[in-house]
């Protein structure tokens, strides 16, 4: 190279030729760049659709979402009143957050400038401090790309023909490869935890199972529900109603888990053996139970976990309650209700069936024997349809067919059944009815999405062929001349909107009679509770108000000593609020006894 | 009185001999590589001897990974290089890939292959700006890292972000090119081709430049073999060697290109190499948007707070602009990474090899040196 290079001189002097051309830059703030349509900037929420799962704030790595209560802003019904708040010193726009948003309402705007020298107002509640973000949504996630699995493993069940030919288990459980895979889908956001009843731990054993732990997950369901397995095939699961998943897709089958990881023990020893329950010591305190129900069974184990001697009375020969009586076996045979009930026994708890009180034991007896009295009674009877005719032979309470198809004894439904009613006893009888052969009509006051059974039991009640004849009043039972059912007759109904905001009345139009042959009517619109019992001096200081006892937090009743729950105290009347009533005087009652 | 003079002149040059002047170059970004330092002994203007320094950036996120679950933890490996993540989230996501044996859609892998070269363009367009500013020569900076906005750009409406895309994940890609965006790209590519020309001028064609780089930092075959040197480096000192062409990942096999090689083994020369890659990539590209096919972009991962993949453990490597980097995933069976490791090429180059090079160099030519050898301390400590 010579020592002086002049190409190599001159070459850069070409760079002048850039000289009078438009510059990359802009120039702020007098013109901004927009940016990208795809752009993750600030965050933006929908505070109407985000139902407060704080799933956002479980993924980011970066801990810069944590969940709060706005003033002033509660939430809906089932979610859980916390929204997310962004600290933007902390975020770094992954936008994973929006990708596992199950509601789709967390997305990530155009906005991204920001200058403060407040350090904190850099924490934002996004869409209550820029509502405007609102216009501005850029990255944001559909159902096709959001990384939740909306949909759910399917279960398989019986077909409709052939499930009218037996009382065989309908729903044939989950295997192991699809109770993972069902599990799997779970976020552990615990919104199901806060609406059950009993509050059991379900992300905690959702994630047992996914892991392929499912001796743990009995043991966590046992935690707080001696009866789970009653609860997997049957429960009123509200916990699948509030889950996050449903508000794009599917809810998880919470229930079929349940029912899956309780069926992984088959026998009550094997219970015994994968819950290894720490019984203490025997105080020498003593509980006497009425009614080996939900509630009752409950405050009876876990009382006997705690070292106390505790009796149960039942009337029946069998326990179980409403559980055992009232739920046709093709939903919760015989022999899983045992299997519960055997474990509960084995545990130390003593039931003394065929034993009704006020009849074989008087209750003055067991409030002197014991130290604390528990009521889990239940409702026994159930409403009589109350129209003109309701007192011919083959007309009858749909909860008391129940009982006796149960109980083992035959029952002649002729082959043209009349179910009135829309709740799930409505429809079990109806579906029972079917197994015995007979045509079924449910007739049903509102609509069928009025109704409040189970959608499941509706959708599994029309496969087996139920028709269901909604927004019809019945006025009166037809009796032939041997005094037995013929016929009913029914009004048709228009829903009539509440003004004050409440559902649709069902209103009968004038004229529209319509007769329906029928060989049985059964009326399903509700039970009731019997306290015939209950001693004078006890129902002075027990008190009862609308059919149901009064009870306080503590499920305790006007006597301190006694107390009450199940389907005589709370109105859910379902076996899950029941089992909560016994956990929650198990509680109760431990603290009073032990001096706690 | 002259000979008193000279015996105390030459007492004091071998005082100074002996106590060699300590210079501490960083660690505020020694000509735009990073927080490091490098700790210089000079005798005059000549380098006796060179310690790098590290620590200033270290954020273990090679141990923070134990406690992310699998898909939180690509959104924190980008980080290991600021000016080219793509290849880091591309290797973790291939390793995770072939641990869980999870299938990539056609189309997604060339979209990675798009973006990793798109990012190697943007990264050597920042390394204009580095090896240049090292020099003095400014211009040439403003200019390749002006340009480097426009394909930041492609990244914010292909990603929505522009410097850390987060954008290629274990399954494929995170969301499909949006409308319009390969006409977008080739566009660019146009444009960054004419430029090239004016880079030339200024740079390859300019005396400075020539005379600052060539026979300076010379890394001989022998050496780069020896010392684990990868990349463009290596390349630099004659060896034919890339990733893509040598174990071949994504698409790369079906496409055509060629490994620029020079035998001079100084900046120059990896200079040269870099030169002449841009074009390839830009090659690269315009094959890669008439190949694509249609179709799907992502093969969906499961819930990832329960994603839990097989125990055992898988390594992918990437050809990066600083060389082959790779990714080594441990799996317990877990829904979190037992153990992630990183293996950057800056931590050859910009450790153990720079204190052996600097030796014998002037002190004016440490930050081109580091610059030319891709040097990214951040990648050095994750």
């Amino acid at each position: 190279m010579s020592f002086f290079d002049l190409k190599g001189t001159l070459k850069p002097l070409t760079a002048l030729k850039q000289f009078g051309k438009k510059p990359h830059t802009i120039s702020y703030p007098k013109v901004s760049k927009e940016a990208a349509d795809r752009y993750r900037g600030l965050h933006f929420n929908d505070l109407d659709e985000c139902i407060g799962c704080g799933n956002c704030s479980t993924i980011c790595q970066n801990a810069a979402i944590d969940m709060i209560h706005i003033e002033g802003y509660d939430g809906k019904k089932g979610d859980s009143g916390l929204r997310p708040r962004v600290d933007n010193g902390r975020c770094c726009w992954c936008a994973l957050c929006v990708e596992v948003c199950p509601t789709g309402s967390l997305s990530l705007t155009k906005d991204y400038l920001y200058v403060s020298e407040d350090p904190d107002s850099f924490l934002w509640t996004p869409g209550k401090d820029n509502p405007e973000g609102k216009k501005q949504i850029s990255f944001f996630s559909t159902e096709e790309v959001s990384l939740n699995m909306f949909d759910r493993v399917p279960m398989p069940e019986l077909e409709g023909k052939e499930r009218v030919k037996s009382f065989a288990e309908v729903v044939l459980g989950y295997n192991e490869a699809e109770a993972r895979a069902e599990a799997s889908r779970c976020i552990s956001c615990g919104l199901c935890t806060e609406v059950c009843p009993e509050h059991m731990h379900i992300p905690e054993y959702i994630n047992a199972i996914a892991a392929g732990n499912d001796k743990d997950a009995v043991r966590i369901i046992y935690d707080n529900n001696p009866l789970p397995e009653m609860c997997g095939k049957v429960c009123t699961r509200r916990c699948e109603d509030v889950c996050a998943i449903a508000s794009r897709g599917e809810a998880l089958a919470i229930r079929w888990l349940k029912r899956y990881a309780t069926e992984t023990a088959v026998t009550s020893e094997m219970t015994h053996e994968i819950v290894n329950p720490e019984i203490r010591e025997a105080n020498g305190k003593t509980v006497g139970i009425v009614g080996a129900g939900p509630s009752g069974l409950t405050a009876a184990y876990y009382l006997a976990l705690r070292g106390y001697d505790v009796t149960i009375y039942e009337a029946n020969a069998k326990a179980g309650g409403a559980t055992m009586y009232g739920i046709p076996k093709y939903r919760l045979p015989i022999e899983s209700l045992d299997k519960q009930i055997d474990y509960i026994q084995s545990i130390g708890v003593k039931i003394n069936f065929n034993t009704k009180v006020g009849k074989d034991i008087s209750f003055k007896e067991i409030y002197n024997i014991y130290d604390v009295v528990f009521m889990g009674v239940g409702f026994p009877d159930a409403w009589p349809l109350g129209v003109d005719g309701d007192d011919a032979e083959g007309s009858m309470q749909a909860f008391r067919f129940l009982y006796m198809i149960n109980a083992g004894d035959k029952v002649d439904v002729g082959d043209k059944v009349v179910v009135v009613g829309g709740g799930n006893v409505a429809i079990d009888a109806a579906r029972v009815s079917r197994r015995l052969g007979a045509d079924v009509t449910i007739l049903y006051r509102r609509r069928v999405q009025d109704m409040p059974a189970d959608w499941e039991e509706i959708e599994g009640a029309e496969d087996e062929g139920v028709h269901i004849i909604p927004q019809g009043i019945p006025i009166k039972i037809h009796k032939d001349e041997k005094g037995h059912v013929k016929s009913v007759e029914y009004l048709k109904a228009e829903m009539v909107p509440d003004d004050k905001g409440g559902r649709p009345r069902p209103v009968a139009i004038e004229g529209s009679n319509t007769v329906l042959e029928a060989t049985a009517v059964m009326a399903a619109i509700g039970q009731m509770g019997d306290y015939s019992f209950l001693e004078e001096e006890f129902t002075e200081k027990i008190k009862i108000e609308r059919g149901r006892f009064v009870v306080n937090e503590k499920q305790q009743t006007g006597d301190p000593k006694v107390f009450a729950g199940g389907d005589a105290v709370n109105r859910t009347a379902d076996a899950i609020s029941a089992i909560a009533d016994g956990f929650r005087a198990c509680k109760a009652i431990d603290e009073m006894l032990s001096g706690k | 009185m002259e000979k008193k003079f000279l015996i105390l002149q030459k007492n004091t040059q071998d005082k100074m001999r002996e106590k060699a002047t300590t210079l501490y170059i960083g660690p505020q970004h020694p000509g735009i590589t990073g927080n490091m330092m490098v700790k210089v002994q000079v005798e005059g203007d000549t380098i006796v001897k060179a310690r790098t320094e590290v620590g200033y950036l270290h954020r273990a996120f090679e141990k923070l990974q134990e406690r992310r679950n699998w898909l939180q933890s690509f959104t924190l490996l980008c980080r290991f290089c600021v000016p080219e993540p793509d290849p880091v989230e591309e290797s973790y996501a291939r390793a995770v890939e072939l641990l869980e044996g999870r299938e990539v859609p056609e189309r997604a892998k060339y979209i990675r292959v798009l973006m990793l070269e798109l990012a190697r363009i943007g990264s050597y367009m920042l390394w204009y700006g580095g090896q240049n500013g090292s020099l003095g020569l400014y211009t040439m900076g403003q200019w390749s890292v002006g340009d480097r906005n426009y394909i930041l750009d492609l990244f914010e409406e292909l990603t929505g972000g522009r410097v850390y895309h987060m954008y290629i994940w274990p399954g494929g890609v995170r969301r499909d090119l949006p409308e319009g965006f390969a006409d977008k790209v080739l566009r660019t590519m146009d444009y960054l081709e004419k430029r090239l020309k004016d880079y030339d001028d200024l740079m390859f064609d300019n005396t400075i430049f020539q005379k600052r780089t060539q026979d300076v930092g010379i890394i001989s075959k022998e050496k780069a073999v020896e010392w684990g040197v990868v990349g463009p480096v290596l390349r630099g000192s004659g060896i034919k060697s890339d990733i893509r062409i040598d174990d071949p990942y994504e698409v790369y096999d079906k496409l055509d290109f060629i490994v620029p090689t020079h035998e001079g083994g100084d900046i120059w020369s990896r200079a040269l190499v870099r030169r002449q890659e841009i074009r390839q990539s830009i090659r690269i590209i315009r094959q890669v948007i008439e190949q694509m096919p249609s179709g799907e972009y992502f093969n969906r991962i499961p819930n990832p707070h329960k994603w839990a993949l097989p125990k055992g453990d898988a390594y992918a490597r990437t050809e990066a602009t600083r060389g082959e980097v790779g990714m080594y995933i441990v799996s317990d069976g877990g829904v979190h990474p037992r153990r992630i490791h990183f293996r950057g090429a800056a931590y050859v180059h910009g450790i153990t090899l720079l204190e052996d090079l600097l030796i014998g160099e002037n002190v004016a030519d440490i930050s081109a040196i580091m610059n030319s050898l891709g040097t990214c301390p951040p990648e050095i400590e994750r």
